[in-house]
Order: C-alpha cells, then sequence, then structure tokens
C-alpha cells in the first residue's frame, strides 16, 4: 500500500506476476469450541489478484474461519497451507508476519488510544538514536492522516481517540490500517456494515485496487450487491460448512441470494415486504 | 515493516489545514484531557495550603525539604511501577512483601553465609525478578485476575520472609551489615550521599543549615532520590516514547484486541510484573544499605501506597490510560501531606483521612477524564 494508487481498472493493467496463484488453501477445516462445532469441514483457496467473498447467514461460521486464518485461533483439524507451505499460526503476529492483515468484526482498536497508536499498533515504525529505539510519531501521523485521506476520511486530529470517533470511520480506521499492512491476502470481516454510501463506495474501490496489485482479498458481507460488485468467486457457508464455491460467470445474482440465504424460501417473505429484500 | 521509510505519495496531496471542524484547543483544554492533569492541581493545591499550615515550621528548609523528598522518593520509586503495571492492566498487590523479602535477600546470604555483598544483591534482584516473572506467567495463563494471584503471593512472601529468617537466623531484624558494606560499590549505589561538597559549601555560606559540628543538615542528594528520578525518567520514555510503550497501553486498553493485531501482549504483561519487582528491590536496597539492617516487616502495606500514587496519578484502574509523572506527582502529594502534617503539629492520624478523601476524589475526577477522552457521556 505504500505506493501510490492510481484508479485503474484491474482488467486493463498488466498483470503482477504471479497472478491467480493460490495463496491460502484450506481443506476440511474444522474448528470445535468446547462441546460446540463452529466450523465442520470448510474448503477454500484464495489466490493472488481475486477478491474472494466468503457468503452465509449469522452464525455460518464465516468469523470463525478467518480468525483462524488470520492466527486467532488454532485449527482443531484440517490443513491450512500458505504459499504452497502447511502452516500452523500460534499468534496473530506470525500471520501478520506472513502477510496476512484483518478486518476483524470487531475491530480490535483500542477506544482510549489515539488514531495513530491504533494504526500502528502492534507495527510501530521506529527510529533509532544510538542503541536506542524510539516510535517515530511524526511519521506515523502522517502516514495515518495520509492512509485515512485516501479511504475518504479527513482525519480532524491523528492524536484524537479512537473512542471519540464515529462507528463508521472506527471501521476505516481498521481497513485503512489492514490495507496498509496487507502484504499478501487483505481479510475485511464485514469492512462496510456501519459505513456511508461515500464510504462504503470508497471500500469497494479500495477492494478493486488490491486487488489489482496482485494481492488476494477475502471479503465478508451480508449485501449481496456489494459482494457481487467486487467478487470474482463466492464461497457460501452453512453451518459450519462450505456449500460450495461458484466464479462470477457461473452465477447470477438472484441465485447467489437465494444460496446465501441457505436455500430457503426468501421469495414469499420478499413478496410481502413489496420485494424490497 | 515497521521500519518502512518511505510514506508514498497520496492520491490527493496532503495540505496541513487545520479542519474547520476542529475548534482551537486553548492550553487549558489540552492540559484537561492529560492523565496528570489532576495530580498537578493536586499538588499546586498542597503546596499551598502548607504554605500557609506550616511555612514557618522549617517544613521548607532544606532538612524540611529532605524529609517530604525522601518519602516522596520512595514511593516513586514503586509508584512507577505500579502505574506503568497499571496501564498495562494489572495490578501488583505483593510489592510490599517483595521490599521486605529482598532485603532479607541481600542481608541474610552476606552475614550469615559470608557471599560478598554484590552477589547478594545481584541474587535479591534475579530472585525478586524471577518471583514478578512467576506472578505475570500464571496470570496470563490462567487469566486470573492479578488480583487474586499477587494477593496470594503477598501472604506466601511476607509469610517466607519470616519464617525463613527466623530459620536462619532466628530473628527477624538482621542488623550489622554496615560493616560488610562499608566503602563497597553497591552500598554506595544505593545510599551514596552525591555533592557533599557542594552541601558543605553551601552549609558554611548560610544558605542550608549548618550543624552544631559544623556538619551541613542536609549532607547531600541521597541515591534513594537519585534512583526515583531514573526510574521515572525512564518509565516515562519508555511508556511515551517508544514501541513497548504503546503495546502496555494497547494491552490495558484490550488486551484481546491487541493480540490480534500482532501485540505481544503475554510477554509484555510478564515484562511488567518483573519491572514493579524491580522497582520494590531498589526500594529495599535503599532502605538496607540506609539502616545497615534488614527487618523482615519492611514494605508493609506499600502495595497501596503505590497503587494510591499511581491512582492519585491519573491511572484507571481498568488500565490503558494514565502515566508515570502523574504516579510520581501522587507520590509527591503523599510525601508533602504525610511529613506537612508533622511539621504543622497536627494529629497524624488525620493523614490516613486525608489520603481516603484524595483516593476518592481522584478516582471520580479520572472518571470524568476518561468519559472526555473516549467522548462517552
Ligand atoms: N469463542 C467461541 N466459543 C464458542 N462458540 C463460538 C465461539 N466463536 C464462535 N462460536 C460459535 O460459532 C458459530 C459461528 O460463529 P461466527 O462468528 O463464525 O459466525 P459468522 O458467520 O461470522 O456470523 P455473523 O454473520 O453473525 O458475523 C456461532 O454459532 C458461534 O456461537
Ligand atoms: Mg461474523
Amino acid at each position: 500500500m505504500a505506493t501510490a494508487m492510481q484508479a485503474v481498472s484491474p482488467r486493463e493493467e498488466a498483470r503482477p506476476e504471479g497472478w491467480g496463484r493460490p495463496l491460502i488453501e484450506v481443506r476440511e477445516l474444522t474448528k470445535h469450541f468446547g462441546p460446540v462445532v463452529a466450523l465442520a469441514g470448510v474448503s477454500l483457496t484464495v489466490s493472488a489478484g481475486e477478491v474472494h467473498c466468503l457468503l452465509g447467514d449469522n452464525g455460518a461460521g464465516k468469523s470463525t474461519l478467518i480468525k483462524t486464518l488470520s492466527g486467532v485461533h488454532k485449527p482443531t483439524g484440517g490443513d491450512f497451507v500458505v504459499d504452497g507451505k502447511p502452516v500452523t499460526f500460534s499468534s496473530p503476529r506470525e500471520a501478520l508476519d506472513a502477510g496476512i492483515a484483518t478486518v476483524f468484526q470487531d475491530l480490535a482498536m483500542i477506544p482510549l488510544l489515539s488514531i495513530t497508536r491504533n494504526f500502528f499498533m502492534g507495527r510501530e515504525p521506529v527510529k533509532r538514536v544510538g542503541p536506542l529505539s524510539f516510535m517515530d510519531m511524526d511519521f506515523a501521523n502522517k502516514v495515518a492522516r495520509q492512509e485515512m485521506r485516501r479511504i475518504g476520511i479527513d482525519v480532524r486530529d491523528p492524536e484524537q481517540a479512537v473512542g471519540t470517533l464515529s462507528g463508521g470511520e472506527r471501521q476505516c480506521v481498521a481497513i485503512a490500517r489492514a490495507v496498509y499492512f496487507g502484504a499478501k491476502v487483505l481479510i475485511l470481516d464485514e469492512p462496510t456494515s456501519a459505513l456511508g454510501v461515500a464510504q462504503t463506495s470508497m471500500v469497494l474501490k479500495f477492494i478493486r485496487q488490491v486487488r489489482a496489485k496482485g494481492l488476494g482479498v477475502i471479503f465478508i458481507t451480508h449485501n449481496v450487491r456489494h459482494a457481487y460488485a467486487v467478487g470474482d468467486r463466492f464461497t457460501i457457508l452453512n453451518r459450519g460448512r462450505t456449500l460450495g464455491t461458484y466464479a462470477k460467470t457461473e452465477i447470477g445474482l438472484d441465485e447467489l441470494q437465494t444460496k446465501m440465504a441457505g436455500d430457503k424460501e426468501l421469495q414469499d417473505l420478499s413478496e410481502e415486504l413489496g420485494g424490497t429484500v | 515493516m515497521a521500519e518502512r521509510s518511505d510514506p508514498g505519495t497520496p492520491a490527493t496531496p496532503i495540505v496541513d489545514v487545520v479542519d474547520e471542524r476542529l475548534g482551537r484547543q486553548s492550553w487549558y483544554q489540552r492540559l484537561m484531557v492529560r492523565p496528570d492533569s489532576g495530580a498537578l492541581a493536586g499538588v499546586v493545591l498542597v503546596f499551598l495550603f502548607f504554605t500557609f499550615a506550616a511555612g514557618d515550621t522549617g517544613m521548607f528548609a532544606s532538612d524540611g525539604i529532605l524529609s517530604w523528598m525522601t518519602v516522596t522518593a520512595q514511593l516513586m520509586i514503586i509508584g512507577s511501577g505500579a502505574a506503568l503495571l497499571m496501564i498495562g492492566g494489572e495490578f501488583d498487590l505483593s510489592v510490599g512483601s517483595m521490599i521486605g523479602f529482598s532485603g532479607m535477600m541481600i542481608a541474610i546470604p552476606t552475614i550469615y553465609f559470608d557471599v560478598p555483598i554484590g552477589v547478594s544483591v545481584v541474587l535479591a534482584f534475579v530472585v525478586a525478578m524471577a518471583i514478578g516473572a512467576l506472578n505475570g506467567y500464571i496470570i496470563v495463563r490462567t487469566r486470573l485476575p492479578s488480583f487474586i494471584v499477587t494477593l496470594a503471593s503477598l501472604y506466601i512472601l511476607r509469610g517466607l520472609t519470616i519464617a525463613l529468617s527466623i530459620l536462619f537466623t532466628n530473628r527477624t531484624i538482621v542488623s550489622g551489615l554496615k560493616e560488610y558494606s562499608d566503602d563497597s560499590f553497591v552500598a554506595s549505589l544505593f545510599s551514596a550521599k552525591l555533592f557533599p561538597g557542594f552541601f558543605q559549601w553551601l552549609a558554611d555560606n548560610g544558605i542550608i543549615l549548618k550543624l552544631p559540628n559544623g556538619a551541613p543538615a542536609v549532607p547531600g542528594i541521597p541515591m534513594l532520590i537519585v534512583w526515583a528520578f531514573a526510574l521515572a525518567v525512564v518509565g516515562h520514555v519508555v511508556l511515551t516514547r517508544t514501541r513497548i510503550g504503546n503495546w502496555i497501553f494497547a494491552s490495558g486498553g484490550d488486551a484481546n484486541a491487541a493480540r490480534n493485531v500482532g501485540v505481544p501482549v503475554s510477554a509484555v504483561k510478564i515484562s511488567l510484573f518483573m519491572a514493579t519487582a524491580f522497582c520494590a528491590t531498589v526500594f529495599a536496597a535503599c532502605q538496607v544499605f540506609e539502616f545497615g539492617s534488614a527487618a523482615a516487616d519492611r514494605g508493609l502495606l506499600k502495595e497501596f501506597e503505590a497503587i494510591i500514587a499511581a491512582v492519585i496519578g491519573g491511572c484507571l484502574l481498568t488500565g490503558g490510560y494514565g502515566s508515570v509523572i502523574g504516579a510520581c506527582l501522587g507520590a509527591l502529594i503523599f510525601g508533602v501531606v504525610q511529613q506537612g502534617i508533622l511539621f504543622a503539629g497536627a494529629p497524624s492520624d488525620w493523614f490516613q483521612v486525608f489520603l481516603g478523601a484524595m483516593l476518592l476524589i481522584a478516582v471520580l475526577f479520572n472518571s470524568s477524564i476518561r468519559r472526555r477522552v473516549t467522548g462517552e457521556r
């Protein structure tokens, strides 16, 4: 994210090397929390230069899956391969070091700390003075402000506590942070749930730009239009299992929506509500 | 990753115009959101009060200053550690017991087992910090509240100190350390008085009080005070200027969130427990070399004094917010009031009343600051 971003469509741009190479592969991944089976066998491949949408109802296991990918949870079983090598992350730090950056559903923000300190939390820039190293606050403030402006938020003061930001602004800090640090894979767990129209389209544009640079993106959303707008492939989760993965060419918007709801009859409800669902 | 130097060029150039939604903040408003502003106000009030109440009693003469600075410095040493730990989201109730324990760790091997004094001191630091690490390890592994775990170590350590000193020496006060420590480097590290010549000169010229025997009333700056300021400066710089400081704030603010973005929360917390143990041992060493003796009941209730200093200094009990400078100001209030009451000739029982009231006011004040910072209402 350090380089300048031009607004070019990914289709026109020359594709970086390694396009389409699988970055993350999971096979038959399971995760149990004591007696609770959150993931009962999930398989998924995310390739470089792909936006992979993860769809499913509440409690389907989407957040659990991406928390496993980002090193928060250890899988109970199954294979987890990054860049062709099997991995077991023992902490989120290891996942970050492997180039996997995540926007968690709960954002992982500290309300009492400033925007800048939250932005660089765990990855603080340092400058050396002899044998000592200090946090480079000027640089950090500058970058935090600049990355926030990129996402369409003008922060008043990067030293402002995150607790005083609006919900959407907070979400933008988390997204800007993950985009800035994501080197290989960017995971977004419902990043647009609290965003205004302008910020949402900014985030969707962002996702495209990130893909254009050859990163893999995992995008979780409940909004099928947002998913369809940026997604290349769609994996549907239901009750901890993958129902299937579909390329954009294979599936239409309506069919996707039906599948997302676990093939329940949305049609009746939709008619009842005047076709607005 | 963190050492990246090129921030890249943004799509839109950043012009540093002041946002129109950002009202001009006066220095007063900026001061009010600092964690230590309450303690600063307290210091001013306390000094004003005692200038009137005890201004003519010698409280602000050189030896008077030394008396309340000694109390302040002692509390600064353990208060700085307690503040860092509290900002990191934990408490250590075993600080007081640790002071007694470390003192005995220095005295007993030296006097009864012919261990060189330097080795005893190093050993005391190592063992104390190992116990601190164990406290921290139990807390991060079991996720039990540090209140309970360190309450257990409060009793275990105090009991061990008394039991072991009776076992090895048959007494609970071990004295006679002076003959082992005289002229040794470690002894002067903890009990020397700096700049004796300068203070003699001050006394000779009538700037500070001279004793009848010709020596100055204050022979020099005690190492205790040097340690207090050194620890406070290091603590303050680490907290506000380094990445470890950011990790401390993050670990105390929300350990889970911090862990999820790659902060080594467990390592931070364990290190903080080791730091408080280190501070307790510095406190103990200064006392042991000053008096030439160790006692099993040293440091009684010091854990609460350290926590009080930190809270008066603006640290939130829930973690994630506070300052080392604030804790030092809290220690100063403590020292000035405790000694000031004696100088003013009031019964010293009033000190406890004052302390309790001060604590209550500080907690109320802190929670209002917290609301202002986080925008809660
Ligand atoms: N730490 C945990 N302990 C026990 N059960 C858990 C834990 N985390 C998740 N679960 C359970 O696992 C299931 C999947 O949860 P998850 O958060 O992954 O759902 P989700 O697909 O992200 O839903 P949503 O769309 O509402 O965010 C839920 O039934 C939840 O109760
Ligand atoms: Mg979720």
